[in-house]
């Protein structure tokens, strides 16, 4: 996972809440088995007009010349809800989405980005609509999030401050770090208390039934 | 594990507690799983990455697998599916024996919706911690077992390590008292908490359903309001085990037997919240102002009952809601005031695991029976696995469906999602068991409304939404 510092870049807004997983990226694309490709389907039934995906929708704001390249996405309350596919944050960040920016996420997507060194960044509701009056009322709206000061900047030197991090979340993304190495050095733990809940509770271990077929 | 009499304890803390293997207050905490369920869609990414890493499955006894969300129904010849889809399959095929991991793949008798099976095999148990790269995993908190949805990077975690690193979500109580009205079911009280509480109202929540009318549900009605916690926003949704879930338990292939079930009823019998257990947040409702439900916008919270009327947007105070309504009924192709029972329907869909199971396949032929699907509305059941499908065959209710001109489909999720053929075509109006009214969920430009099996299997009949309370 790629470490995240300090994030430059292009916001792009999105105004409208209860963004689901199944917009992010519908599901006749998730017949993938590799975890790449799914960026030129992220949004896809708003951001093109047709089936095949070649004729781009001019009103969705992925679309707009402004928004080209960005990386940074303005979003309304409970993005991400919906089915817990994680081909939503590859989608994301295959299309160069790093930052995630709303005032509520749905939980399992929060949980998703965090593994594909995505940040979300929780607002309230009256930052966020400053900040999406920012950055629709300007040409090349740059905002820069630095995850160390937990803080969103913008050009025009407005700071916002973000919460709500949990400090372990914060250090692994900020490494980079792979969360099934970090638990694996807690096998000795793990062991141990496989044998305390097997002895308490020996009932959860035993699945020898074979069913017919 | 920590002293059992410290502190009144809720359910939720008692399963969390019995399963903290480390918390350390740096790391977020790890706990340990007891059941991992896998299907073909959030798993290959998982498995890839174990092999990239050269990790092995921990507890592959623990781990089961079956094929649902890409399934036909129309055969149970994986070679008729799309390329795709098939390739998912085949991969999940692979990667179980490669790991020797138990498969129920398309055309065994066990398959059927993840959520379907577990609870049917007995590999759900109360108390135990379940997890599923798929968010309606709070299905099988109806057994009074902590269940939620993980994402693939999860699901490969699991996979390595037969533990998960969570940080404890919050305690919240929703009680349903009294009993509930004839014609109105599961389906009808989980819709009303949500449009009660929201779609965020269940944020960094667990909930436990208490109250006589969610003791008075069967495990299948309790699976049906469970599984829709995740539209609350929930983290998981749970009931307190009780004789009716050690009954529905009791000889099924996976639990325990004999003694064991015995010993294991002892320690379930534990888990009920303790009285004087602290909820963070608290919702009460009466059962008796619940009416059949019906959604008419494209999120589930987007609903009112069957007198109702679609509502206009000019009629909501905060700008966001007001413009969130407009698009909504703009998609659904809905004009405002409309009359619920003036909708008219195309299609109907009766499966799912929210209401796939046989208790809503009995509902809804005794509807059906002797009548026929209206001459405009294509209807189909879906049941959601083959032990369910043997059991209605077997019952006669498939000849029902059949004989008043439903499509009688295998086992699989289906039009629920529209992964496989089986999709509403744009424009296409559709009365529908399942949980996602989002738009493009049941087909890209379609239109789902979410209804309970009684008042599809009514509608499907006549065209448009009817008062299923005039029809029993
Ligand atoms: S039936 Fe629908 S909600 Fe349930 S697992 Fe399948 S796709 Fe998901």
């Amino acid at each position: 996972m790629e470490p995240f510092n300090t994030h430059e870049g292009i916001a792009v807004p999105l105004d409208r809440p209860d963004v689901d997983t199944d917009q992010i990226i519908p599901k006749q694309f998730l017949k993938k088995i590799t975890k790449t490709g799914f960026g030129k389907h992220l949004f896809h039934d708003w951001r093109y007009r047709d089936d095949e995906g070649k004729e781009e929708n001019p009103d969705f704001p992925l679309n707009q010349a402004r928004y080209k390249g960005a990386s940074i996405l303005l979003a309304r309350d409970n993005f991400g809800c919906g089915s817990s596919r994680e081909h939503a944050p590859w989608a994301l960040l295959d299309f160069g989405i790093r930052v995630v920016i709303a005032p509520s996420f749905a939980d399992i997507f929060f949980n998703n980005c965090f593994k594909n060194g995505i940040l979300p960044v929780i607002l309230r509701r009256e930052e966020m609509d400053r900040l999406f009056r920012y950055v629709e009322g300007r040409e090349d709206a740059r905002l820069t999030v630095d995850l160390e000061a937990q803080e969103v900047r913008a050009e025009d030197g407005s700071v916002y401050a973000f919460s709500g991090l949990d400090p372990f979340r914060k250090e692994c993304l900020m490494n980079g770090w792979d969360d099934i190495e970090l638990s694996l050095k807690h096998e000795a733990e793990i062991r141990a208390f496989e044998e305390r809940h097997a002895s308490a509770h020996p009932f959860y271990f035993v699945l020898n039934a074979t069913p017919q077929g | 594990m920590q002293p059992k009499d410290s502190h009144p304890r809720t359910m939720y803390d008692k399963i969390w507690d019995d399963h903290l293997v480390l918390d350390d207050g740096v790391q977020a905490p790890l706990i340990y799983v007891d059941r991992h369920l896998i299907h073909e869609v959030t798993s290959p990414q998982a498995f890839e990455g174990l092999r990239l890493a050269g990790r092995k499955v921990r507890r592959r006894d623990l781990t089961l697998a079956t094929m649902d969300h890409n399934v036909p129904t129309h055969t149970r010849d994986m070679r008729a599916a799309e390329p795709l889809s098939r390739l998912q399959m085949e991969t999940l095929a692979a990667n179980c024996e490669e790991y020797g991991i138990r498969i129920y793949a398309l055309g065994h008798p066990c398959q059927g919706v993840v959520h379907i099976i577990g609870p049917e095999l007995g590999f759900t148990l109360p108390g135990a911690v379940i997890v599923c790269g798929d968010s309606h995993t709070s299905t099988h908190g109806a057994f009074g077992a902590l269940a939620f949805g993980i994402g693939t990077s999860e699901v490969e975690h699991v996979l390595a390590t037969q533990t998960l690193r969570q940080y404890k979500a919050g305690n919240m109580e929703v009680r349903v008292e009294g009993r509930l009205k004839r014609g109105v079911f599961a389906k009808d009280v989980v819709l009303a908490i949500i449009g009660t509480i929201g779609t965020l109202g269940g944020q960094g929540f667990v909930i436990e359903y208490t109250g006589e009318a969610i003791r008075a549900l069967s495990l299948e009605g309790r699976m049906t309001v469970c599984n829709m916690s995740i539209e609350a926003g929930a983290k998981a949704g749970m009931v307190a085990p009780d004789e009716k879930t050690f009954a529905y338990l009791r000889e099924r292939e996976f639990a325990p037997k004999g003694a064991m079930f015995e010993r294991a009823i002892s320690y379930w019998e534990t888990l009920a919240s303790d009285p004087g257990a602290v909820f963070d947040k608290r919702v009460e409702m009466k059962a008796d102002d619940i009416l059949p439900q019906v959604t008419w916008g494209t999120h589930p919270g987007m609903v009112t009952d069957i007198e109702g009327r679609v509502p206009d947007p000019a009629a909501f105070e905060d700008p966001g809601e007001r413009e969130s309504v407009r698009r909504a009924l703009a998609y659904m192709g809905l004009d405002p005031g409309t009359k619920i029972t003036d909708i008219r329907i195309d299609k109907a869909f009766i499966g799912s695991c929210t209401n796939g199971r046989i208790e809503d396949l009995r509902v809804a032929a005794g509807v059906v029976k002797g009548r026929k699907v209206h001459g405009a509305v294509h209807a189909m059941v879906v049941p959601g696995s083959e032990q369910v499908r043997r059991e209605a065959e077997g019952e006669g209710l498939a000849g029902i469906f059949r004989e008043a001109g439903f499509d009688w489909r295998g086992p699989g999720c289906s039009m629920c999602l529209g992964m496989n053929e089986d999709v509403l075509k744009p424009g296409e109006r559709c009365a529908s068991t399942s949980n996602r009214n989002f738009e493009g969920r049941q087909g890209k430009g379609g239109r789902t409304h979410l209804v309970s099996p009684a008042m599809a299997a009514a509608a499907a009949l006549e065209g448009r939404f009817v008062d299923i309370r005039e029809y029993l």
